[in-house]
């Protein structure tokens, strides 16, 4: 029992490794197949890399009127980040820390990190600090409720908010189609285009500070807190990424711990994530940025596909 | 009366130390204009007995229900009073939450504010113990004089700067719809006590609650209760549309009484309707949760995309209590409907998750209420708008009401977030509910609340971000001092309960446990223990599990470890310079966002449930000026009307008014006649 | 027979679900060409939805149902209104009446409606397919919410044919389908309908110069 938790407290803290060092990877990887989808001549794949390591190089230069809260933001944002992609299954479901957050701790999780960084945002005191946080609010609020009900979606068809179980009951029980799982699907995709700061709601790669959201929260920051907050942020798309991958996609996450289990999820994983990431390149390829006024209405749409999602699984899957 | 006299029981010590809040206010009328006195002794002592009544009754949750007689009164109506566990938590709440509150009115009261300090002090010790009287009370009578007691200090609480106008309007609007509220409140025990017939035979003297509970009304009757009850206990709590007094009432108050309204005064009203739809009555019918359910959500919807938009620092407080009592009243009418269904393990989940959210309530929003106490005096200023960058200069009182902030917004690993945790829990175990209609509603409830959580965070954010950070909005703000020591002290206790109730659910739940083993027969005792202190699993661990501590833990441990990794491999080097802002180099204070700004997203998604006065600058002002006031539709659409139809009346009354004695006199002849007449026929 | 296999039921819940899906995109879309492009995808649903029931129960006349589907709704009509939209010269985005996440909410309440009104008919059916009643009407009544809340004629006329194929669902949901006269009969309305309507929208333009409805209101004072 103790050599079988031991076991488990090693792979999740290889869970934890492969998120730290999979993530920028996955965000350079996004970045290059969207170059290749627009005829343009790509950015090295370790791009990501060697940027973090060169912010983490440089010195930090502070607004004078920066509290203390600016310079804890961005490790407690990182840590949070960390800790989400600690809870979501991608190596392995019989994680002991799974326990620890559900679901619904995992919304929490995330929302706890845009609290922060709209905080730190709003610092500073410049116009478009604020500008960013006030942006980031209206899209986390419309998001967030829209990522619970998808969860609960999967909830109500394994009867648990624990992810691992949901996982397990995807993927290791007997093949069914759940097709309340289309609607959340739709939704989360939508969901996760917007809380990653992807095309259609915001641009990542943009230079022009008035059609910002997340960057003019972060326009602030440098040095070592700026790497934090990308590698944050690609630990960000990392764990979105497992998220869906795991409720949408669950098959090839083994159950149990050991080294032969491993060696079929990390290849199914690493497959996953990137056809998972020429996906998301193709769909911002395909899709234009939107007014930042049609966001609520995107998210709204993305809400009430969610609950539809929920009456759906009422109506076909209940009681069967 | 003898045996409580050879051992005193829970309640004797109870009654002791309520009347100790009493002698204590009456102290404070001995020396009324000297400020040393009430407040560095007579306040420290008053918080020393409510935590004295918090210790007590929490040690009487779980035992057996006390009662005891007053003889006081009424001649043959004494006062019946009874503590079980129901009443010994909400005891636990008042007494936790007016010993920071005490301590902290200790350090705030100045001099020249308001009436004398002595008179306050009278007034607020009064409203403690009639807080503590409703509470207790075991008969009709004696809850209704408690709960004017408490409505009338409270009353007095308010307008305690009456020179302003405003003020007096404030508490006028409270103290009417608090009259209303209790009229609903009399009327619904008058419909409970039923007839008198059975109460001679078994000995139990009318009006008390152990004769309502024998009375068993039947559907129509239990209705015409329950429905009277929600609607008093529901104009107390601010429940949509009994709301409008509280955004009024709560900014008007000072600070701390304000706190104390909305930690507690509100959640008596939530015992009182979990008293009446639980304990008193016998019938139960499950649609009553459904519309329980509906008018939750309503209100906290609206109280929670009201609060976004404020630009008053109190009143955006106030509409976040209009949103949580919204949120306790979801989660009231879940219960019911669970139990009126006989899911009573059901029932039990979503009546933790309102026990524990009155908890969490009260102690985060009192918290927040301080804060901005001790902000108002640092700048003597309540508007959003001219607040800003407080963080360098009140560097305690910022951090401690992040705390609050983190808590209100229900974030995760503070006390807010386990409540709602649990309330989404419920949501989520209802499938199979014997009702088409009503097991679809569900989701689309879960979602509103998920929805009304999430807009909570907007609020906050801007609550938080817009008094703290940033730069500051008006010169003066750099005279602003920090809270003094008494004041800090409150804020730590109160701040400090935040995390361990959000660090420490199994243990609150364990508590939990007896009160709803009171109200619906089960509770989450049992299920909770066998996971252990450390891990949260109210079903069964496979349903649904959470370890706050472990949650803290790893957040702390991987920022502390990140942070040394990075001082170990790179270096810690800063350069302080201006603000880099994209190299716009003109930059002021007032170029930030205002609250009106950040609030702006919401009038935009919400508008039509906002009434909204736009003043726009034409494109050639010299000195443009821009304005927006954004009114409650329920204040055009309802009160102005029955306001309005009230002094028809009352005009067509006023024509029998003419001045002339000998009218007078014949009305009184005619009157004589017809009744003579009537007599006679 | 091999409707006994649980997946035929399943693929058909799961067609039933991107009809509604499908539904309500066409509910929250406001480019008239990804209106007739959405059209076109519900067509095909309810073609393959058709294709599969007849395969699975073996009643050989719903191939013919899903052979005419196919041709009217996946290839004629859509061709038909990208002919008129290119003649009409209305390639915009419309604005509708009321805003789009309202409507959604409606459309939301319309759907728990619909179901709770199919389940005790549902019951009733012996059909393989009876648990998509709900998600059939919930798409017609959607379909008719869409011609209410649009201000201009072509979105108007693709909410009517996209309520046809809702119905079409329904019939084949409760009873396999309608009997072949009825349907090649209803099949041959909607052909003339859009005909006569798309005559219509030119009289309406050359009358107007525009397409929107609301112009019809002025009718009222000649």
């Amino acid at each position: 029992m103790n050599a079988n938790l031991a076991a488990g407290i090693l792979l999740q803290f290889l869970e934890l490794i492969a998120a730290l060092v999979l993530a920028p990877l996955l965000s350079g990887w996004v970045n290059q197949c969207r170059a290749l989808l627009q005829n343009r001549s790509a950015p090295p794949l370790m791009l990501p890399y060697r940027q973090i390591a060169k912010l983490f190089e440089k010195e930090v230069v502070l607004a004078g009127n920066a509290s203390s809260l600016f310079r804890a933001a961005p490790y407690i944002i990182f840590a949070c980040m960390a800790l989400a992609s600690l809870i979501v299954p991608t190596l392995s479901t019989d994680l002991p820390f799974a326990a620890a957050a559900d679901a619904i701790a995992l919304v929490g999780i995330f929302a706890l990190a845009r609290v922060f960084i709209a905080l730190a945002g709003m610092d500073v005191g410049t116009s478009f600090g604020s500008l960013g946080a006030r942006r980031e609010m209206l899209i986390g609020f419309l998001a967030e409720p829209a990522l619970l009900m998808v969860f609960f979606t999967t909830s109500l068809i394994s009867q648990s908010t624990s992810l691992a179980i949901i996982v397990e009951t995807l993927g290791h029980r007997e093949f069914a189609i759940y097709p309340s799982l289309a609607f959340a699907g739709v939704a989360f995709t939508m969901v996760s285009l917007a809380e990653n700061a992807r095309v259609p709601v915001d641009n990542p790669t943009t230079h022009l500070e008035l059609t910002m959201i997340h960057e003019a929260m972060i326009l602030e920051y440098s040095g070592r807190h700026l790497a934090l907050i990308e590698w944050a942020a690609s630990l960000k798309l990392y764990a979105y990424s497992c998220i869906g991958l795991a409720l949408f996609f669950p098959w090839g996450i083994p159950q149990g711990v050991g080294i032969e289990t491993l060696l079929i999820a990390m290849p199914a994983l690493l497959f996953k994530l990137a056809v998972g990431g020429v996906i998301l390149a193709l769909i911002e390829t395909l899709s234009a940025k939107m007014r930042i006024f049609r966001a609520p209405e995107f998210l709204g749409t993305a809400f009430l596909l969610a609950v539809l999602a929920m009456l759906v699984h009422l109506l076909l899957e209940a009681g069967k | 009366m003898q045996d409580a006299l050879a051992a005193p029981l829970a309640i004797d010590w109870l009654l002791a130390l309520v009347l100790c809040w009493l002698l204590l206010g009456l102290a404070g009328m001995v020396a009324q204009r000297n400020l040393r006195y009430v407040a560095r002794t007579l306040f420290p002592l008053g918080a020393a007995v409510g935590l004295a009544i918090a210790g007590v009754a929490f040690a009487a949750l779980g035992e057996v229900p006390e009662t005891v007689v007053l003889p006081l009164g009424l001649p043959d109506l004494p006062f019946h009073l009874r503590l079980d566990s129901l009443s010994a938590l909400f005891l636990v709440i008042l007494g936790g939450i007016a010993a920071g509150i005490s301590i902290y009115a200790a350090g705030y009261l100045r001099k020249g504010e308001g009436t004398a300090p002595g008179l306050q002090c009278l007034q607020y010790h009064i409203f403690l113990a009639s807080m503590a009287l409703v509470l207790l009370a075991d008969d009709a009578y004696a809850f209704m004089v408690a709960w004017e007691l408490m409505a009338l200090s409270s009353f007095f609480l308010v307008t305690s700067d009456h020179r302003n106008p405003e003020i007096r309007r404030a508490g006028y609007l409270y103290l009417l719809i608090a009259h209303i509220g209790a009229i609903g409140i009399l009327l619904s025990f008058g419909v409970l006590q039923g007839g008198n017939d059975m109460a001679a035979s078994n000995g139990v003297s009318d009006y008390t609650f152990a004769h309502m509970r024998m009375m068993h009304p039947d559907g129509f009757w239990a209705t015409a209760a329950f429905g009277l009850a929600l609607f008093g206990f529901g104009a107390k709590a601010g429940l949509v549309p009994l709301h409008v007094w509280l955004p009024e009432a709560h900014p008007a108050a000072p600070s701390p009484v304000s706190a104390m309204m909305s930690a507690v005064m509100l959640k008596t009203a939530i015992y009182g309707f979990l008293r009446v739809s639980f304990d008193l009555l016998q019938t139960r019918l499950w649609w009553w949760g459904v519309v329980v359910l509906m008018l939750g959500l309503f209100t906290a919807l609206f109280g929670v995309i009201f609060s976004a938009v404020q630009t008053d620092m109190k009143r955006l407080l106030a509409y976040s209590s209009i949103e949580n009592i919204g949120l306790l009243f979801v989660g009231i009418g879940l219960a019911l409907t669970f139990d009126g269904f006989d899911m009573t393990i059901l029932a039990a989940l979503a009546l933790t998750a309102v026990l524990y959210h009155c908890l969490n309530h009260a102690a985060f929003k009192s918290l927040l209420f301080l804060a901005t106490g001790a902000v108002l005096h640092a700048t003597k200023e309540r508007s959003l708008g001219k607040l800003g960058g407080l963080i360098h200069k009140m560097p305690w009182v910022a951090w401690l009401s992040l705390l609050g902030v983190l808590a209100s917004a229900g974030l995760p690993p503070l006390n807010g977030f386990v409540s709602e945790w649990l309330l989404l829990q419920s949501f989520l175990f209802t499938p199979g509910l014997p009702h088409g209609y009503i097991n679809m509603l569900i989701p689309v409830a879960a979602a509103a609340v998920a929805l009304t959580a999430a807009i909570a965070g907007y609020a906050m954010v801007k609550f938080f971000g817009i008094i703290f950070l940033g730069q500051p909005r008006e010169e003066r703000l750099a005279e602003a001092h920090d809270a003094g020591l008494l004041e800090r002290i409150a804020m730590i206790w109160l701040g400090g309960l935040c995390v361990a109730l959000g660090i420490f659910p199994v243990f609150v739940i364990e508590q939990l446990d007896a009160v709803t083993q009171l109200l619906v027969g089960t509770g989450l005792g049992a299920a909770v223990r066998s996971g252990g202190w450390l891990l949260l699993a109210p079903v069964s661990e496979n349903r649904a599990s959470y370890e706050p501590l472990v949650f803290l833990l790893v957040i702390l441990a991987v920022g502390a470890a990140t942070f040394m990794l990075v001082r170990r491999f790179w270096h810690g080097r800063v350069r302080i310079t201006g603000a880099w802002d994209c190299g716009w180099t003109l930059q002021s204070a007032r170029m930030q966002d205002t609250s009106e700004g950040f609030g702006q997203p919401l009038r935009q998604v919400f508008s039509p449930f906002y009434r909204m006065t736009r003043e726009e600058p034409g494109s050639f002002d010299k000195a443009p000026r821009y304005s927006i006031v954004v009114e409650d539709h329920f204040w055009y659409w309802l009160y102005l009307p029955v306001a309005r139809a009230a002094d028809m009346g009352t005009r067509m009354v006023a024509f029998l008014q003419q001045g002339r004695i000998s009218v007078y006199l014949l009305y009184s002849f005619v009157t004589l006649i017809v009744l003579l007449f009537l007599i006679r026929g | 027979m091999n409707a006994a296999s649980p997946y035929f039921g399943q693929i058909i819940n799961l067609l039933a679900a991107i009809l509604l899906l499908l539904s309500f995109a066409m509910l929250s879309q406001r480019r008239i060409l990804s209106l007739i492009d959405l059209f076109m995808a519900q067509g095909a649903v309810l073609c393959a939805s058709t294709a599969v029931v007849a395969y699975a129960t073996g009643q050989n006349h719903l191939y013919v149902s899903a052979g005419i589907t196919l041709l009217l709704k996946v290839m004629l009509l859509p061709w038909i209104l990208h002919r008129l939209i290119r003649r009409l010269n209305v390639k915009w985005d419309v604005e509708t009446l009321i805003n789009i996440p309202t409507t959604m909410l409606i459309g939301i309440v319309l759907v728990i409606f619909a179901f709770n009104l199919a389940l005790p008919i549902s019951q009733l059916a012996g059909t393989i397919t009876r648990s998509t009643l709900g998600i059939a009407m919930a798409a017609v009544l959607l379909a008719f919410l869409m011609m209410i809340t649009r201000s201009k004629a072509v979105p108007q006329v693709i909410g009517f044919l996209s309520m046809e194929n809702g119905l079409f669902f329904a019939a084949t949901s409760a009873t396999y389908g309608m009997p072949m006269v009825v349907e090649l009969g209803i099949a041959l309305d909607v052909l003339v309908g859009m005909v006569i309507l798309g005559v219509f929208f030119f009289q309406i333009r050359e009358q107007f110069d525009s397409l929107d409805i609301r112009h019809l209101e002025q009718l009222k004072d000649d």
